[in-house]
């Protein structure tokens, strides 16, 4: 864990003092609701709120210091933790794995942290915070998608000077994005760039939807729930509120498409319309493909399972 | 002076450092340097005025330091300029000072209305991007989303300033200085600006690849009725590309007219010095 923070918090916990707003608070002996003070929760709510004001404009942050290294999520966690809820319910996932080691661990931290209850289900959670994918199921109003971005700057790759990349989105000059795909088109005859894909939003400004797949870019367009993405080493914050244009900057010649594998269907599921990971073996034919969602692959499976057992009795 | 003009320069000035008035008394040609004792400001540029016709080139010859690039770059939007008026027919008919845009709107005349081309090509091109990367950047500036037209633009761009279109999804960082060259023309001229700026175009070059570039450019200027403003310090170049001339000597033009004739009957001094080196 990480010292300082917990050392403050701890501090302001045993002390009693003044709010911002005026009135005398009471402290509990116990860490503050979420974990972070609420001086801070603020300051990450109004950075959040210029980011759904302006949808795909990258915010910038004082990001803290947390209990997981930077780069390890912690500009989602603060996010999470800034907006969550008492009557919210938590579903962490990594690479679509509610158990990944740091999908368990940041879930164990905001579980621990509120009190609040978890779940692996999308259907019965309203807080998803996520590394590299979007759940498979359908997702609405109640929700909240909250991703961890360790690079937001979708023009990283073509600009390094950050006035010039200020400028860039100032003015909406993207000329040299488009270059980027031009050259990687002329280069590898199709555009190769699979995760993190360029999207233009509300045709303003380009985000970096990273790191998803391309498969989940399409859900991201005039979509029902809010996306918040948070980077916490570069500090910046920014959204796609619900019902806004995300568009993958494509060609008009070039079709944006997302990942298919021809005749691949998951292994435990049999699943062919669900984003699928290879599991490489050292002899390639015993090499198979899964859903990388790992709760609704284990969902799907049990119904196959009672349809087929109903089937046999 | 017709009224049919692309580009208006009028009363352009440029001093660096304080910009005290004062600094006029004791700098320009008759006194031999550009830098003011009075005031120590460097008077860059001053009192410059000309126009040019669409399908017309204008020469802006002098030596290193006379002023001629700092007239270019404040046209250009490179360099902001003291004083004076830019006027570009497509900016609101001519009637808009294009010194008065914000620094956005003026750089996006680049995009369609005014292009440069420079002396040395790593200003006017991305040498890590191909030949055709770098006309695609000039057109999908310009809005162009459609991958097999930008391909069809370019290669068309490229065959016309005579890039062989083997090369183009080379690296411009490959390529030769002239071949350079001729690529920037490309792209200058991807979106059809009604004016272009050439700085030294050819200056570098070996003689005989400076001749052939120069004559690409002549022939350039005349397919496309740009008009075009060529800054050099070699007479030849000015000769070869220009009807009309202005001589610029410690940042004020000192002497102007047909280039023919000022070539063969220069009258102020600067210019007879210039002319006789250009001669000898
Ligand atoms: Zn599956």
């Amino acid at each position: 864990m990480n010292t300082p923070l917990l050392q403050e918090i701890l501090g302001n916990a045993s002390r009693t003092d003044t709010n911002l707003d005026g009135s005398s608070s009471f402290k509990a002996q116990t860490l503050n609701f979420g974990l972070l003070d609420e001086y801070s929760k603020r300051e990450i709510r109004r950075a959040i709120l210029t980011a759904v004001a302006v949808p795909g404009y990258q915010v910038p942050f004082g990001s803290r210091e947390m209990p997981v290294a930077r780069g390890w999520g912690s500009g989602g966690l603060q996010i999470s933790l800034a907006i969550v809820g008492p009557d919210d319910v938590v579903k962490v996932i990594d690479q679509g794995d509610d158990e990944g080691v740091n999908a368990v661990n940041l879930r164990r931290l905001i579980v621990s942290s509120t009190g609040i209850p978890e779940s692996t289900t999308p259907e019965d959670s309203t807080l998803i915070q996520t590394r590299h994918r979007i759940p498979e199921d359908p997702l609405d109003a109640r929700h909240t998608l909250v991703l961890q971005v360790p690079v937001p700057e979708p023009l990283r790759g073509v600009e390094r000077d950050m006035r010039e990349l200020a400028r860039m989105h100032a003015e909406a000059d993207y000329a040299r994005m488009w270059v980027s795909l031009y050259e990687d088109k002329v280069r590898n005859g199709v555009i190769t760039r699979t995760t993190g894909y360029p999207c233009l939003v509300n045709s303003r400004y380009v985000i970096a939807t990273t790191p998803i797949p391309r498969w989940d870019i399409p859900r991201l367009h005039q979509s029902e729930f809010l996306s918040l993405f948070g980077a916490g080493r570069e500090k910046r914050i920014y959204a796609v509120p619900p019902h806004t244009d995300v568009e993958p900057l494509t060609f008009e010649d070039v079709p944006f498409e997302v990942e298919k594998t021809p005749g691949a269907k998951c292994r435990n599921c049999a699943s062919n319309n669900t984003f699928l990971v290879e599991v490489l073996a050292t002899d390639v034919r015993q090499s198979y493909w899964v859903c990388s969602d790992s709760d609704w692959c284990r969902r799907h499976r049990e119904l196959s399972d009672s349809s087929s057992q109903g089937l046999m009795t | 002076m017709s009224t049919n003009w692309a580009l208006k320069i009028e009363s352009l000035g440029k001093i660096h450092g304080i910009p005290d008035l004062r600094s006029l008394e004791d700098t320009g040609p008759e006194k031999g340097t550009a830098k003011s004792a009075l005031t120590g400001s460097i008077v860059a540029a001053w009192d410059v005025s000309f126009e040019v016709a669409p399908g017309e080139a204008l020469g802006v010859i002098g030596e290193s330091g006379s002023g001629k690039s700092t007239v270019m770059r404040c046209i250009a939007g490179d360099q902001g300029s003291t004083t004076g008026a830019v006027r570009l027919r497509t900016v609101h008919d001519g009637h808009m000072n294009v010194l008065d845009l914000d620094p956005s709107s003026r750089r996006h005349l680049r995009v369609a209305d005014l292009s440069v081309v420079y002396q040395d090509p790593a200003e006017g091109l991305r040498l890590n991007v191909t030949a055709g990367g770098n006309i695609a950047e000039a057109l999908t500036a310009a809005g162009w989303r459609h991958f097999g037209r930008i391909r069809d633009r370019a290669a068309e761009l490229l065959d016309r300033t005579e890039v062989p279109l083997s090369r183009m999804d080379d690296l411009v960082g490959t390529f030769s200085g002239g071949m350079r060259q001729r690529v920037q023309l490309a792209k200058a001229l991807a979106n059809e600006p009604p004016v272009i700026l050439l700085d030294e175009p050819t200056t570098g070059l070996d003689a005989s690849i400076a001749a052939g570039v120069l004559d690409l450019i002549r022939n350039l200027l005349e397919e496309t009725g740009v008009a075009a403003v060529v800054v050099s310090h070699d007479f030849a170049v000015i000769e070869m590309l220009t009807t009309r001339c202005v001589v610029m000597n410690h940042g004020r033009i000192v002497e102007s007219g047909l280039t023919d004739r000022l070539l063969e009957d220069p009258h102020h001094p600067y210019s007879q010095k210039l002319v006789g080196a250009a001669r000898a």
